[in-house]
């Protein structure tokens, strides 16, 4: 299954080949077209993510890779011109932000934004409470909440200290960073969308967070990973690579598509946006 | 009652739930503002000759004053002829205890949300409830008594207490400090009393409930506080007022005094109503508000939320007269709609080695216009006084305003003086990341709201923080977009 994405049959029950073929499918994306204050960034999008896998969507600046990020997390700053977005067969485009995280999906920002006087556990705790709340789940209490965090944070490096203070506040790059990755592993989204979450970090931050997504990857889970260099893919195996130049999507392969990239740029791919 | 509490049900907005009147007879003086009307409200309390001549020569003062117009402000002229400046409930006898109250009364104060006998039993704050210009029920009074603490309107010190009254009455507003005071010092109706003895800490939140009711009613409370030496009070004041059209003028006067190592905390958790919508009717609230640190290592406290009344004028402030004395002043001003404030604080340093703490945060929604305006002097003999001021602005979308107006006086070279100020608004982006961890854009403003005010918060008596984050919460509604 994870070698051959594409095959729409499933191993194992076919219960009535339709029914089992659609729970294969974590998000699906059908000729998105979406444009900011008039004018149109994303040219007719088409993707499919099954659950467990991990796509990678590579392109140059401008190419629209953050757009479709915000989009599929409701971004109001963009309106959605044309096309379907499905997340397990639900339809996500009529989902208010806070509707879609609640069902599951989390965006790593490219540039996380600071928030202060609140601080970062009490901010998350909230997030994960409304979540929970969703999935007809009990509240956790501050006690609780702060033993389940204490493991993930010393996953992704993240010192006790630096938890109390106001959300992002003072953070460095790389720390805003490695807090995206500590929120995601705490709220366990369905589908994580991280947007760049590679650029401006060092080698040894690089590490911390592909090992917090890598320990992340699950059978139920899908990662979206957006991103202009080959490097994060290096230490984040993708299954799929999909190439986006001028809002479409003009190219999708294995692994091997980002090498390509990294050798070649983006220029020989021109030709296909047409 | 009944059929006066189904209408108002149906009138009442989410934002303003105290909309509604008392049906109780009042006895209401005529329209207008004379020499004969300020004897009347002194013969109506059986003020004794010194106080009737305190008021007139307050009047006399006031007749030539101008009203001031330099606050960053704008409202149509008072007449001030047009409104009666006494109304007090026709059963009115002085009650001995609760059962001798009025049961109108009563239920009008179980609406407002302080059940008089629930209050008596279970949160242990006496309070001193205000109805229009007579106070009626003061409930603990035995208690503090054994205290040697007194607890009562301002009316029954008049009378029973004449010497303190005397004493320090005007020490600290004199009748000639501003128009408004002025005003006050001639007409006031009634308010609080307290004064705690020589080191007795006040062993409970002492507290009053305002309410403006009949129609063209402006109310004019007086309050003095005095803690006498190496005492401790804490006083709380709450405010709330019925839907209506006329502007009402509120224009108060409070006096705090301390004595050497007494403190006093008064905090004021403000709901008077805002004017609707379109900035229609509300109340004009006036105030002037001082503490004296009489005494060496003596303390004042303000803190204040204010989130009501269509134009707020008032500067609570510290003269810090004793050697070592401290004042402290921490306020939340929230305009939205479309109401406006001119608000902060003066600190004065007379004394040696003095301090003072200044954090306002200012918040900014719909068309509000929010401006500080905050005075610290620091006279010649104040060697080693030290300031520190902090003064946050938060808006709230982008019809909204706020202004800062800081002065600073120093006239001592040791003085030591901090200022921090900062202006923000709630980005989108703010508000997008919170919903994408999947909480609402309302929790959200909420939630950041909160952590802006937190430090203020933080020096609110326990009840009135609760309350203070609902009204906020109230008065932030619909601010989102």
């Amino acid at each position: 299954m994870k070698n051959n994405p594409q095959s729409e049959i499933a191993i194992g029950v076919t219960l009535g080949g339709e029914i089992v073929r659609r729970e294969m499918r974590m998000l699906e994306i059908k000729n998105l077209h979406a444009s900011v204050d008039g004018s149109e960034i994303l040219h007719g999008v088409t993707l499919k993510i099954n659950r467990g896998e991990i796509h990678a969507v590579m392109g140059p600046n401008g190419s629209g890779k953050s757009t479709l990020a915000k989009v599929l997390a409701g971004h109001q700053g963009y309106e959605v011109t044309k096309g379907e977005v499905l997340l397990q067969d639900r339809d996500l485009l009529s989902l208010s932000p806070e509707e879609r995280a609640r069902e599951g999906i989390f965006l790593g920002f490219q540039y996380p934004v600071e928030i202060p006087g609140v601080s970062n556990m009490y901010f998350l705790k909230t997030a994960l409470n409304e979540i929970r709340k969703h999935r007809g789940l009990e509240e956790l209490d501050a006690m609780d909440f702060l033993a389940m965090v204490k493991e993930k944070m010393k996953m992704v490096n993240i010192d006790e200290s630096l938890a109390n203070r106001s959300v992002n506040e003072g953070f460095s790059g790389g720390e805003k960073k490695r807090n995206e990755i500590f929120q995601m592993l705490v709220l366990e989204p369905k589908l994580a969308i991280l947007d760049e979450t590679d650029s401006g970090l060092d080698i040894d931050a690089l590490k911390i967070v592909a090992n917090g997504v890598n320990s992340f990857r699950r059978e139920d889970r899908a990662i979206l990973l957006v991103t202009h260099y080959q490097r994060l893919l290096s230490y984040i195996t993708p299954d799929r690579v999909h190439v986006l130049l001028d809002g479409r999507i003009v190219k999708s392969g294995g692994k091997e598509l980002a090498l390509e990239l990294e050798e070649k740029g983006y220029g020989w791919l021109e030709g296909n946006a047409a | 009652m009944e059929t006066s509490t189904t209408n108002i049900e149906e009138l009442a907005t989410r934002e303003y739930k105290y909309g509604f009147v008392t049906q109780i007879e009042s006895d209401l003086a005529p329209a207008g503002l004379n020499e004969d009307i300020v004897r009347l409200i002194s013969s109506k309390k059986n003020e004794p000759e010194f106080m009737l001549e305190w008021r007139l020569k307050a009047f006399r003062h006031w007749l030539t004053m101008e009203e001031p117009k330099w606050a960053n402000i704008h409202y149509p002229a008072i007449d001030y002829q047009a409104a009666h400046y006494y109304s007090a409930p026709k059963s009115n006898k002085g009650p001995m205890s609760l059962d001798e109250v009025d049961p109108e009364l009563l239920k009008t104060y179980e609406k407002l949300g302080i059940p008089l006998r629930e209050q008596a039993m279970l949160a242990g704050v006496a309070v001193d409830a205000v109805f229009d210009s007579v106070s009626v029920a003061t409930t603990f009074k035995e208690k503090l008594g054994q205290l040697g603490i007194i607890f009562c309107s301002f009316s029954e010190a008049v009378l029973n207490h004449a010497d303190l009254i005397r004493k320090y009455l005007g020490s600290v507003v004199p009748y000639t400090d501003n128009f408004f005071a002025t005003l006050n010092s001639a007409v006031f109706s009634d308010g609080s009393f307290v004064y705690v003895p020589k080191g007795v800490r006040c062993p409970m939140e002492l507290s009053t409930y305002f309410r403006i009711n009949a129609e063209k009613t402006g109310q004019f409370e007086r309050t003095l506080i005095i803690a006498d030496e190496g005492s401790y009070v804490s006083y709380l004041e709450g405010c709330t007022a019925p839907m209506r059209d006329e502007n009402q003028l509120h224009a108060a006067v409070v006096e705090l005094i301390a004595h050497d190592n007494a403190t006093i905390k008064y905090s004021t958790v403000q709901n008077w109503y805002p004017g609707d919508k379109e900035g229609k009717g509300g109340i004009y609230n006036f105030v002037t508000k001082r503490g004296k640190c009489l005494g060496v290592r003596s303390k004042i406290s303000w803190t204040q939320v204010e989130t009501g009344s269509a134009i707020t004028w008032k500067y609570p402030s510290c003269i810090l007269q004793g050697d070592n004395s401290v004042g402290e002043f921490y306020s939340v001003a929230v305009t939205n709609n479309y109401q406006q404030a001119d608000t902060g604080t003066k600190m004065i340093h007379i004394g040696k080695n003095t301090r003072s703490t200044i954090v306002s945060k200012g918040i900014s929604a719909g068309h509000g216009q929010n401006t500080y305006r905050g005075m610290v002097k620091i006279l010649k003999g104040a060697t080693g006084a030290r300031n520190y001021s902090q003064c946050d602005s938060l808006l709230l979308g982008d019809k909204c305003g706020a202004h800062t107006f800081p002065y600073i006086e120093v006239k001592n070279s040791t003085a030591r003086m901090e200022h921090e100020a900062s202006i923000s608004k709630i980005g989108e982006d703010q508000i997008f990341y919170c919903q994408q961890r999947g909480i609402s854009a309302e929790a959200a403003v909420s939630m950041i709201v909160n952590g802006f005010c937190k430090e203020v918060f933080r020096e609110l008596p326990m009840e009135f923080a609760v309350e203070a984050q609902k009204l906020l919460g109230v008065s932030l509604e619909g601010s989102v977009g």
